[in-house]
């Protein structure tokens, strides 16, 4: 029986592919796509600001909304922060992922690879709330810095009116370092697999030709593992634009993208502003995309 | 005109990973100019030699000396000397012509020299027109010639080549082996030439080290290391040999040393043939034949329980006369001058 029914398999090669691709096909194209489009129509629906009910014909005046002077701020705000992420995370990452991935023994690489990982085991919310406690004004990070007497480096930060607060829990700088801590896995994994498929020979060929270690990294390392860092971004750019629980936590009176989002849906009832400000996004990943292909980043895929 | 200053020379340098003997206490020196073949099984060291020279590599004891000069402890990029891989290693996001270009670029070669130079190079290589290709749209014959245009274009002091013609085909690496060994001659670098084909490095080389277990068996010419291998290694891995030795070689020869006679130089006689001063002669039973076409492989089991290998051009016999040989007995003979003593 068994095998009457894998011969018939055998001899429909097509039937094989559309029984495997069909199930994912169909979520992908229902669920995933399908909400995202839903996303998108409401998006050009708008809130009657009187009744507070949804209007659901064509407008494109949600979508002016955004460009008031609050909501642009917001967007300005966020992907600064999204930007700053991002660039510290792949310089931070770099480092790291051609440590494992060109020197590391094989046992050492085990290591380190579980070392970056085991921060994605535990939930999130304690990390960030952890990070609270590490960032508050008692907190440990302050007791360290007026231990080697940086208090006032500290004290002069804080006061910086864009990113300052009244304490590091309680500002950009503190949402900054927890950002930067959190997605920094997202950037390592990827830089350390497109470094992987960097053969050794190309950097034995590159220093044989007479290129010094810095030479070859800009020359020959950096463009065939550049795929990995922008993957790396696309991550650590994106996640930082859609969050809301680490400003929620960490933030002040100024909002950014995701609790935006969250409380026009919510709080606010305006779904229409919500979906167009989550569509934000979206385009600006589209951008980023399309800018880095033009930078050739794909180009040694 | 060549220097007399070796290009390469090896004093007592080991490379040891650990328990493993790679390279154990080598010497070596290769001439100015000559196409020098590296010839062992793998393992046999004659990679990590080559390493060692392009400075991947580091000895743990001993000196290697280019021109004179000791390098043992220099990086690769401060050794005028240029490599060839094995997977040739291209660059994959740069054209053709950057590649070849890239020694130049590295070394501050302002873009329209570069250009030229590197068409020049393509020329050599017969690969015109090629410079804006990616290597990933070469076949593996291109490739080969893109990754030499890039090590010679800067003239190195020695071209090292790591089984470059592993990859290809037969009948390409055939051509290959003539093309470098004319390209060698026009540009009069000395080339180092790593591989385990025996009869690769016997078709191009001016002389050949033959490597085994970390150490040099020998050093020769072709003719030499084939016609008086120094040892049943070396007779056994660079073409065919059979070596006798203890009774039967004193019965022979008059010595218990042993010799080697290769196969091409016995010939299979009927057993009426009248026994001759010069020759040495041994009487046998024909156990196996194998038609190859150009030639027949015999395997003779001679008096005293030894197998010989014997092989016979096609001259005149036919596959039917060959194969009916198959348990007859013959008296085989070869002349006295046609055997080697090999070693102790």
């Amino acid at each position: 029986m068994l095998q009457q029914v894998s011969t018939y398999l055998y001899r429909r090669p097509r039937l094989i592919l559309g029984l495997l691709l069909g199930p994912p096909m169909i979520y992908m194209a229902v669920i995933y796509l399908g909400s995202l489009f839903a996303l998108l129509i409401n998006s050009f629906y708008y809130l009657e600001e009187f009744t507070g009910l949804v209007v659901r014909e064509f407008t494109l005046r949600t979508y002016a909304q955004i460009f008031e002077p609050a909501n642009r701020d917001i967007f300005i705000r966020t992907a600064g922060m999204a930007a700053a992420v991002t660039i510290v995370d792949a310089l931070i990452a770099f480092p790291l992922a051609y440590y494992t991935a060109k020197f590391a023994s094989p046992r050492l690489k085990t290591w380190l690879i579980i070392a970056v990982t085991i921060p994605l085991w535990s939930s999130y919310l304690v990390r960030v709330y952890a990070w609270k406690l590490i960032l508050a004004q008692e907190g440990i990070l302050s007791w360290f810095i007026s231990l080697v007497r940086l208090d006032g480096v500290l004290q002069w930060l804080l006061e910086i009116e864009a990113i300052g607060g009244s304490s590091l829990a309680l500002s950009p700088i503190g949402m900054f370092l927890v950002f930067a801590y959190i997605w920094l896995p997202y950037m390592i994994i990827p830089i350390q697999t497109a470094l992987e498929r960097v053969p050794d020979s190309l950097l034995e060929a590159s220093s044989d030709l007479g290129a010094k270690p810095l030479q070859s990294f800009r020359n020959v390392i950096l463009p065939l593992s550049f795929p990995g860092v922008v993957a790396g971004s696309i991550f650590t750019f994106s996640l930082t634009l859609g969050d809301f629980i680490v400003p929620l936590a960490l933030g002040n009176s100024k909002l950014f993208i995701g609790q935006a989002v969250f409380s026009y849906q919510g709080t606010g009832g305006n779904i229409p502003l919500a979906a167009a400000m989550t569509m934000g996004p979206v385009v600006i990943m589209l951008v980023y995309l399309l800018i880095a292909r033009r930078l050739g980043a794909f180009d040694a895929l | 005109m060549t220097n007399p200053t070796p290009a390469i020379r090896f004093d007592q340098v080991s490379r040891h990973f650990g328990e493993v003997k790679a390279v154990d206490q080598t010497d070596l020196e290769i001439r100015d100019g000559e196409f020098f073949s590296m010839l062992g099984p793998s393992g046999s060291g004659k990679t990590t030699c080559l390493r060692m020279i392009a400075g991947f590599d580091r000895p743990t004891a001993g000196h290697i000396y280019l021109y004179g000069q000791d390098v043992s402890d220099l990086p690769p990029y401060e050794r005028d000397v240029n490599t060839v891989f094995q997977d040739y290693a291209l660059f994959p996001h740069m054209t053709v012509e950057d590649n070849i270009a890239y020694g130049l670029m590295i070394k501050g070669v302002p873009k329209p020299e570069r250009i030229k130079q590197a068409d020049e190079m393509l020329d050599l290589v017969r690969l015109p027109g090629f410079g804006y290709r990616k290597p990933s749209q070469l076949s593996g014959g291109q490739r080969q010639r893109v990754a030499l245009a890039r090590a010679l274009i800067n003239h190195p002091k020695v071209l090292l080549l790591d089984e470059p013609l592993g990859a290809l085909d037969l009948k390409l690496r055939q051509q290959m082996q003539v093309e470098l060994k004319n390209i060698q001659r026009e540009v009069g670098i000395t080339f180092i030439f790593v591989t385990h084909d025996q009869e690769e490095a016997l078709t191009m080389s001016d002389r050949i080290a033959v490597f085994n277990e970390g150490r040099i068996n020998q050093v020769g010419t072709p003719a030499e290391i084939y016609e008086t291998p120094a040892s049943p290694f070396v007779a056994g891995f660079v073409g065919t040999s059979n070596l006798i030795s203890g009774e039967a070689a004193k019965r022979l020869t008059g010595s218990q040393q042993m010799f080697s006679i290769r196969p091409e130089k016995i010939h299979l006689g009927s057993v009426s043939d009248e026994p001759d001063n010069n020759m040495i002669f041994m009487d046998g039973v024909v156990r196996d034949v194998v038609y190859l076409g150009l030639f027949t492989r015999y395997l003779v089991e001679a008096d005293g329980g030894i197998d010989l290998v014997v092989v016979e051009q096609n001259l005149k016999t036919t596959s039917m006369d060959v194969l009916s040989a198959k348990g007859r007995k013959v008296r085989l003979r070869w002349h006295k001058d046609h055997i080697s003593r090999v070693g102790g």
